[in-house]
């Protein structure tokens, strides 16, 4: 039995399990006691002292993030020592910080500009003492502005203990103190895999998105050009957010009503290319499993996890599918079949997608993506980009009347939604290999032993009498166990692994809208089940278009043409990173 | 803060074994007693010494780049074979240390914190090192210079050249 405790908060007593903090048995009465630095993602760090509360008996006020709680503890949360306190440390960082507000990209999102606006800052007594640095815009996927930094610590310990990858750490000291990669170098110079969990973090504009906006609408603009977009699955349960909505509403319609008021020509659906992802994957798995070579395999959609990957285990590249990811398989689709079958110009087309991620931007600027002879994917624009364009068009989003996909490459199966959150892709190669395998239809079409949100998680799969032994993990730390466990000589006997670099997967990703609430992941998740469970097709060889696409273009899975347009190879492109 | 060395010359990594030997035992916690050593051995911290020590100690490399930035301790640029300390005491200051300081930074071609390229001499500025009946005064090594005139500095400077 967990130990309780009683504790009084601001006159009232509750009991809570022993070890939580002041902060959370706060939350359990409903107090909200506000933070910078301290974020339920990663661990507390008493850094910011703006959740400081008065302990009674206490010498000095205490920061609730980090303060257990101890029986008969008397706390308040809001003496007016206590909200002078919090004031003060607000009116402090905003005399370093820069007051630009109006033109910062996380105008309306920042945490700190909500945070003096609720504890009513008027005034800043105090003058700026920090020095000036250089903006790092080094990295193909984020901008460092590092006047923005509050020195929070967020991104440090969330790289660091979280995705087990490190790139930042708090350099210098007093006023030169800077969060910063190794050497002050850019975030381009290093082992950073651009995953992007950073910049949604960060509660203030410290680490932003690249902004890849004015390009795409030049390209609408252009006259000569057929500017297509594709939107990836967890857009869908996410975008309403930036609008109002509750994270995991499904807003596929509104979405392509809205892309086709910005002016794009077509809106098609990267729920099709996961579709074929996975009838090419699930053909490698069992060509690789019948020769017994370069089991386990492990997907490779996530290209944060690529990168990862190609940094820190470049000689277990082989173990990685070799099919690229659903955004690239479009792109050098949408330039070669998609042009010839509707009769356009590949060298007129801009092909955009819509992308919950950051790293997307890196992947499709990989010299080898021109498959199609072209740049095959031209712009990536992350969920929080396409909110914005929304937003300075005028679209009324919450008023828009939903419009289907345009055809040939717009149907998408709940197979190819689920792509979106961990275990989605692992589920959705299983619905179709086992179909593929056994010549059976599936008894039931849910694979729920593999659902959830443990980190790494492991099933075995009866594919009619053959047993597949599958694991999952999300999270770059999770995915470090699996290839520390490969690299031991894959002792739990796995055939077929997948990996997403973002906690929970790409629903998370590094260009989501900014999550406000506890529980985004899970919700914006059950969103794409409930997106899955409502569609007619839920199996990915059952998409009539990708049959479509089989018959009429590609011919087989895996065959001649998928290998020179679907498939790539996995190589160390980092190797001059620090 | 100067320039980092990234490369240069190439860093000798076998002379971090005796140091990492010596600490060997030590469970955790060995990183700042292990990057002194480093520091003796090499007179600074060079980048592919800081990774040699990130990869054997199992600490991320910015872990350590923020641990050697955090103590003035620690260096990342090298320094000279002399390292000259121009006094700026209070008593040096009313006897024009500013001129011999100019004089310095003319002669060597560096600024206060920097090192000639010729990794002949680090240029420091000094508050005050208890010699104020010499002033204007400055240390090079263990020696200290006393009754300065800015046209003396060359000539100084010259018997420390080998």
């Amino acid at each position: 039995m967990t130990k309780t405790v009683s504790i009084t908060i601001d006159n009232q007593t509750v009991t809570v399990p022993a070890g939580v903090t002041v902060w959370g048995a706060a939350r359990k009465l409903g107090i909200h006691i506000p933070t910078l630095c301290h974020h339920f993602d990663v661990k507390p760090y008493s850094g910011c002292r703006v959740c400081v509360v008065e302990v009674q008996g206490g010498r000095a006020l205490t920061a609730a993030c980090s303060h257990p709680v101890t029986d008969g503890l008397v706390v308040f949360t809001n003496s007016p020592k206590v909200r002078e306190a919090r004031r003060l440390v607000v009116e402090l960082l905003l005399a370093n910080h820069p007051h630009d507000c109006l033109t910062c990209d996380r105008n309306q999102t920042c945490e700190l500009q909500k945070l003096a606006l609720d504890l009513g800052v008027k005034e800043i007594r105090f003058e700026k003492s920090k020095p000036t640095w250089e903006i790092d815009d080094t990295s193909p996927s984020l901008v460092r502005d590092p006047n923005k930094c509050i020195l929070c610590g967020r991104c440090v310990r969330f790289c660091a203990d979280k995705q087990t990858c490190a790139v930042y750490t708090f350099a210098n000291r007093g006023f030169s103190s800077i969060v910063t990669p190794a050497f002050g170098k850019g975030l381009g110079e290093v082992h950073c895999t651009l995953c992007g969990q950073c910049s949604s973090i960060c509660p203030v504009g410290a680490i932003t998105v690249k902004d890849d906006t004015a390009a795409v609408i030049a390209a609408i603009d252009d006259p000569e050009k057929i500017v297509i977009v594709q939107t990836a699955p967890s857009v869908r349960v996410a975008l309403g957010e930036m609008f109002g909505d509750a994270p995991g509403s499904v807003v596929t319609g509104k979405m392509v009503a809205g892309l086709k008021r910005l002016g794009f020509d077509r809106v098609l659906d990267t729920n099709f290319t996961a579709d074929v992802t996975i009838m090419e994957e699930a053909t490698e798995f069992t060509h690789r499993l019948n020769a017994g070579k370069d089991i386990p395999m492990i997907t490779s959609c996530s290209p944060g996890w690529i990168n990862f990957m190609e940094m820190f285990y470049p000689d277990l590249i082989h173990h990685h599918s070799t099919c690229k990811s659903p955004q690239q398989i479009f792109g050098a689709l949408v330039k070669t079949y998609y042009a010839q079958k509707e009769n356009l110009d590949p060298s007129k087309i801009v092909s955009v997608s819509i992308m919950p991620c950051t790293a997307k931007k890196y992947e499709c600027t990989r010299p080898e993506m021109n498959a199609s002879g072209y740049q095959d994917v031209d712009y990536v624009l992350t969920t929080r980009e396409l909110g914005r364009l929304l937003k300075s068009y005028g679209v009324s989003f919450n008023d828009l009347a939903p419009l289907p996909y345009d055809p040939v490459m717009g149907v998408g199966t709940g197979a190819g939604t689920i792509f979106g959150n961990t275990g989605g892709v692992m589920e959705a190669a299983l619905r179709t290999a086992y179909e593929v395998v056994t010549k059976k239809t599936l008894p039931a079409i849910e694979f729920t032993a593999i659902r959830g949100m443990g980190g790494l998680r492991e099933a075995e799969i009866d594919l009619d009498g053959s047993k597949i032994k599958v694991a999952i993990a999300h999270g770059l730390g999770n995915a470090r166990m699996v290839m520390e466990s490969i690299k031991a000589g894959n002792p739990r006997g796995w055939h077929f692994i997948e990996v997403m670099a973002c906690p929970g997967g790409c629903i998370s990703g590094g260009g989501q809208p900014i999550a406000t609430d506890i529980n985004y992941r899970a919700k914006r998740i059950a969103g794409l089940y409930d997106d899955d469970r409502h569609l007619s097709l839920r199996k990915s060889h059952e998409n009539p278009e990708v049959q479509q696409l089989y018959t009429e273009f590609l011919k087989e899975p895996c065959g001649h043409l998928s290998h020179k347009l679907l498939h790539t190879t996995i190589h160390n492109a980092h190797a001059d990173l620090l | 803060m100067g320039s980092i060395a990234t490369s240069g010359h190439a860093v000798d990594l076998a002379k971090l074994e005796p140091v990492f030997d010596k600490y060997k035992d030590m469970a955790n916690g060995s990183l700042i007693p292990v990057l002194q050593g480093a520091q003796d051995a090499y007179g600074f911290l060079p980048i592919a010494a800081l990774q040699a020590i990130a990869k054997r100690l199992n600490v991320p490399i910015s872990q350590i780049y923020g641990v050697v930035t955090f103590y003035a301790q620690f260096r990342l640029v090298p320094r000279g074979k002399h390292v000259i300390r121009s006094c700026q005491g209070t008593a040096c200051h009313v006897r024009n240390s500013a001129r011999i300081l100019e004089s310095l930074k003319t002669v060597l071609g560096v600024a206060p914190g920097d090192t000639t390229e010729d990794l002949k001499f680090t240029l420091e500025t000094v508050a005050c090192i208890g010699c104020c009946s010499l002033a204007p005064v400055m240390m090079i090594d263990t020696d200290a210079h006393g009754r300065l005139r800015p046209d003396r500095v060359p000539k100084i400077l010259d018997s420390y050249s080998n």
